[in-house]
């Protein structure tokens, strides 16, 4: 339903760059800075449940939630934390949750009540390794769950996905303007390199303007009682929620999608990863580009929305493209269908709680660079 | 709806305030509704109704917002307890309230209920248990009795095959989180009657902070049951009544000391003291 | 100039924390750094990693195909490092637990007595701060006041009481791998 063009915003920092504002820097593990972001957001209340490897979230919120006098609830089961989390949302509060790919499909469902009684949360994947208990090992391979599924019906759900620590704090704080400003759940992607690595960060935090919205419960005093629900059983009811919804992802897209470019001007080969695979490929570029293959990097920071409209016009240009994902294959398809088959698509990947490694990706690089014709290495030499 | 009343009339029995005047989508003769018009009498008595938040259920009761005039939240399947639970701790001055059946709370929903209960959520839970899946065509639930005919034990439930019937109040009663643990009727004026004093009771239960309040009210399903609603209120009686014997299961709130509603920081659960389970006040 | 090092050794020897010490410094330096440690049940005893990246530039990859440096503390870590140093690398390795030395021709090998050189300083559990010693000493990578101001704000907030221990083995580290620094290499470290 949502083909209108897309807008491409420049994103707020490129790959792995601190921002430099004028907070204090500090070394901060990525689940603990996600966890104070959160709380310098404004969080009202955190409900989760142990799982590695987002543990450490878990346990700063423990700590300081209490410290701030707002709630913090170590759930009986992911079930359990994610409708707390429906609950307060519900009644008006700014609300996180926290969990790792087996937990994540935990909450699926709902995830899905959410999106359909539009209740603004937001949820932090530090992805492992699937399926099923799989490894706790860092992983991109909830791409497909984030970006197309979790639970059942026509919805969707903005997905933020950092690529370092700071950048993991600044979406904390966009991730709940978006939730709130659209009345949705909101995602960020994370893995478990982002969440167990410690990078500087300055202590330079932002809470969105609360809203005053006219929905959220507190009791029926001097109005009439609200009713927060997805339920609509009659066939027409529910087709007008569903046509609602849909506008509203319509406007989404349109104004939220976010990608970040580097080295895209003369590259013959653009690699599109995102996260910590966008951070192996940032190496590689560099690599390659001294050794004469002018690559490019294209890092999408929402995977949904996703930049299709950035991508299309890089491939307007470039001889190929390469994906590179912490997955066996899964946002490559989304890049397909952007590309259109103007040009080839590769992808390398690796799964299991394995990471890429630089060389890896430099071979694909060559390959492909072989694979497209003749390059042109004047300009690196 | 409004009726003019006549010069020196008086008004014996009306529509509480807080029952809105719709008509229902109940089968005739359900207990809902009487239970629905006794969560409706409670609240409004107690002057509930502008501060209340209400957790609605999936089954039957899913469309108690319809009825109810408080604000509700509609929870996935089994969660009310949950979704109960993130409203306790961001707004300590609402009254929440949940209302469930046996499939939503003593199936799906074990795992939210039993530790919104450990916790000491200060919550007050309505537990409707008609022994069937009502809404889905019915089917067996955790609490149908042993011998008694679903659409899914169509030659009657059978412990070696099904299982046993769950006394999920009475496993409740025994976590001390569980200031208040109550089971009620809808058979007849006096079982109705003595249900509302225990609802009444588990709402002043959380008023005083004292913790997780509970009144399983045993209702009669005569679709599911395929009865006349004559013949399934004596079922309840003669039979239902038997296995799930009405009564206070657990009073605490002599030794509980009363909390403070928790602050939207508070970690601590509840205001109930960990100890024995006190003697039953009434069985 | 990017310089990537691995800790590795037995859980309790400080492997993590000889590298947020010098994560610590190489950010007081307002250089880029990023720290990484191997997680999970690995961490709840056994054997123990982390590798710490130090770079002027924004770090790219987290993940390192050859490490410039690795610091191995006990012989299951010699077995799986030793091999990936980068040729032209250091290898630190704690002399008191890894009898053999390297196959390999083409990496410097430090071999420091750790344990006895922390027993000297005061305390024989310290032999990772020992171990950072000789490796700044020997790299330059950071100053000595960085690490020694680190291990001041690290150490001091919370255990006072071993931080005259925690200094003296790292000095006592950093003397040895100052003085195996090889002469062509040196060059003015200001402390």
């Amino acid at each position: 339903m949502t083909t209108a063009p897309v807008p491409v915003r420049p994103a707020p920092t490129p790959v792995g760059v601190a921002v430099r504002r004028h907070g204090r820097r500090v070394l901060m593990k990525g689940n603990e800075a996600i966890a104070e972001a959160a709380i310098q957001a404004g969080c009202d209340a955190y409900f989760g449940y142990p799982i590695t490897p987002q543990a450490e979230l878990l346990e700063w919120m423990a700590r300081r939630m209490p410290e701030e006098g707002r709630a913090f609830v170590q759930a009986e089961s992911e079930l359990g934390a994610i409708n707390m989390a429906l609950g307060a949302a519900a009644a008006g509060a700014r609300v996180l949750v926290s969990s790792s790919s087996p937990g994540i499909s935990l909450m699926a469902e709902a995830m899905s009540y959410m999106a359909g009684s539009e209740v603004p949360v937001v949820l932090v994947n530090v992805m492992r390794g699937g399926p099923g208990l799989g490894s706790i090992g860092p992983s991109q391979s909830d791409y497909f769950q984030a970006t197309k599924g979790h639970g059942h019906g026509d919805y969707r759900v903005p997905v933020l996905a950092p690529a370092s620590i700071a950048e993991a704090m600044e979406l904390t704080a966009d991730a709940f303007e978006i939730a709130e400003r659209y009345r949705t759940p909101v995602m960020i992607l994370a893995d478990g390199i982002l969440g167990q690595a410690m990078e500087p960060v300055e202590l330079a935090f932002r809470a969105p303007p609360r809203l005053d919205p006219d929905w959220v419960l507190g009791g029926a005093a001097g109005r009439p009682p609200r009713v927060v629900r997805s339920l609509h059983l009659l066939p027409e009811d529910l087709e007008r929620h569903n046509v609602h919804l849909q506008a509203k992802f319509a406007t989404i897209t349109d104004r939220e999608v976010r990608s970040a470019g580097e080295h895209l001007e003369d590259a013959d080969l653009a690699v599109v990863a995102y996260g910590t695979a966008a951070r192996v490929a940032r190496t590689a570029v560099a690599r390659a580009r001294a050794e004469g293959i002018r690559a490019g990097l294209l890092r999408p920071i929402t995977l949904w929305p996703f930049p299709s409209a950035a991508i299309a016009e890089v491939a307007t240009r470039v001889r190929g493209a390469l994906v590179v994902e912490l997955s066996a294959g899964q946002m490559v398809e989304d890049v397909r269908l952007a590309v259109e088959g103007r040009v080839p698509v590769a992808f390398t990947g690796r799964t299991g709680g394995i990471v890429p490694s630089p060389a890896e990706v430099v071979a694909a690089l060559r390959r492909l660079d072989a694979a497209t014709g003749p390059r042109t290495r004047e300009a690196s030499r | 709806m409004s009726v003019t009343i006549p010069e020196g009339a008086r008004v014996v029995f009306g529509r509480p305030e807080l029952l809105l005047d719709r008509t229902t989508h109940y089968c005739p003769g359900c207990g809902h509704g009487v239970v629905h018009r006794l969560v409706a009498e409670v609240l409004g008595e107690l002057g509930l109704g502008p501060r209340t938040i209400a957790v609605a259920p999936v089954g039957c009761a899913v469309f108690a917002y319809e009825y109810l005039g408080v604000d509700f939240v509609e929870a996935p399947h089994g969660r009310a307890p949950a979704v109960a639970t993130g409203i306790r701790r961001v707004r300590p001055e609402a009254f929440v309230l949940t209302y469930q059946g046996d499939g939503d709370l003593a199936a799906i929903g074990t795992g939210e209920i039993v530790h919104a209960a450990a916790r000491g959520e200060l919550l007050t839970a309505v537990f409707v248990n008609n022994g069937i899946y009502g809404m889905t065509g019915g089917q067996m639930a955790p609490t149908t009795l042993l011998g008694q005919r679903s659409t899914s034990t169509p030659l009657g439930r059978e412990a070696s095959l099904h299982g046993y019937p769950v006394p999920m109040t009475e496993m409740l009663a025994v976590l001390p989180g569980v200031a208040y643990a109550a089971r009620g009727s809808v058979a007849d004026s006096v079982a109705i009657g003595r249900t509302k004093r225990y609802l009444r009771r588990a709402c002043e239960v959380q008023l005083e902070g004292r913790g997780f309040a509970i009144v399983e009210v045993i209702s009669n399903c005569p679709v599911g049951w395929g009865m006349t609603p004559q013949a399934s209120i004596e079922r309840l009686k003669e039979v239902v009544a038997t296995a799930y014997p009405p009564g206070v299961i657990v009073d605490r709130t002599a030794s509980a000391p009363a909390a403070p509603a928790p602050a939207a920081g508070a970690t601590a659960a509840g205001g109930a003291a960990p100890g024995e389970p006190d003697a039953p006040a009434e069985r | 100039m990017e310089r990537s090092i691995v800790f590795a050794g037995f859980g309790g020897q400080g492997i993590l924390f000889a590298g947020k010490v010098l994560a610590r410094a190489a950010m007081a330096e307002d250089r880029e750094v990023f720290w990484i440690p191997s997680y999970g049940p690995e961490m709840r005893g056994g054997t123990a990693s982390c590798t710490v990246i130090v770079g002027d530039e924004p770090i790219g990859s987290p993940i390192v195909d050859e490490p410039d440096a690795a610091v191995v503390l006990n012989p299951p870590s010699y077995a799986k490092f030793a091999a990936h140093v980068a040729p032209g690398g250091l290898l630190v390795v704690n002399e008191t637990l890894v009898g053999e030395a390297a196959e390999r021709g083409d990496v410097h090998e430090l071999r420091i007595p750790c344990t006895r050189l922390a027993k000297d300083a005061g305390d024989d559990s310290l032999v990772s701060v020992v171990a950072l010693g000789a490796l700044v000493g020997y790299l330059g990578l950071v100053r000595p006041a960085s690490i020694r101001a680190a291990i001041r704000e690290v150490v001091g907030a919370r255990r006072p009481d071993v931080l005259a221990a925690d200094l003296a083995a790292f000095d006592a580290g950093h003397r040895v791998g100052a003085r195996r620094r090889p002469h062509e290499d040196r060059v003015t470290v200001p402390a």
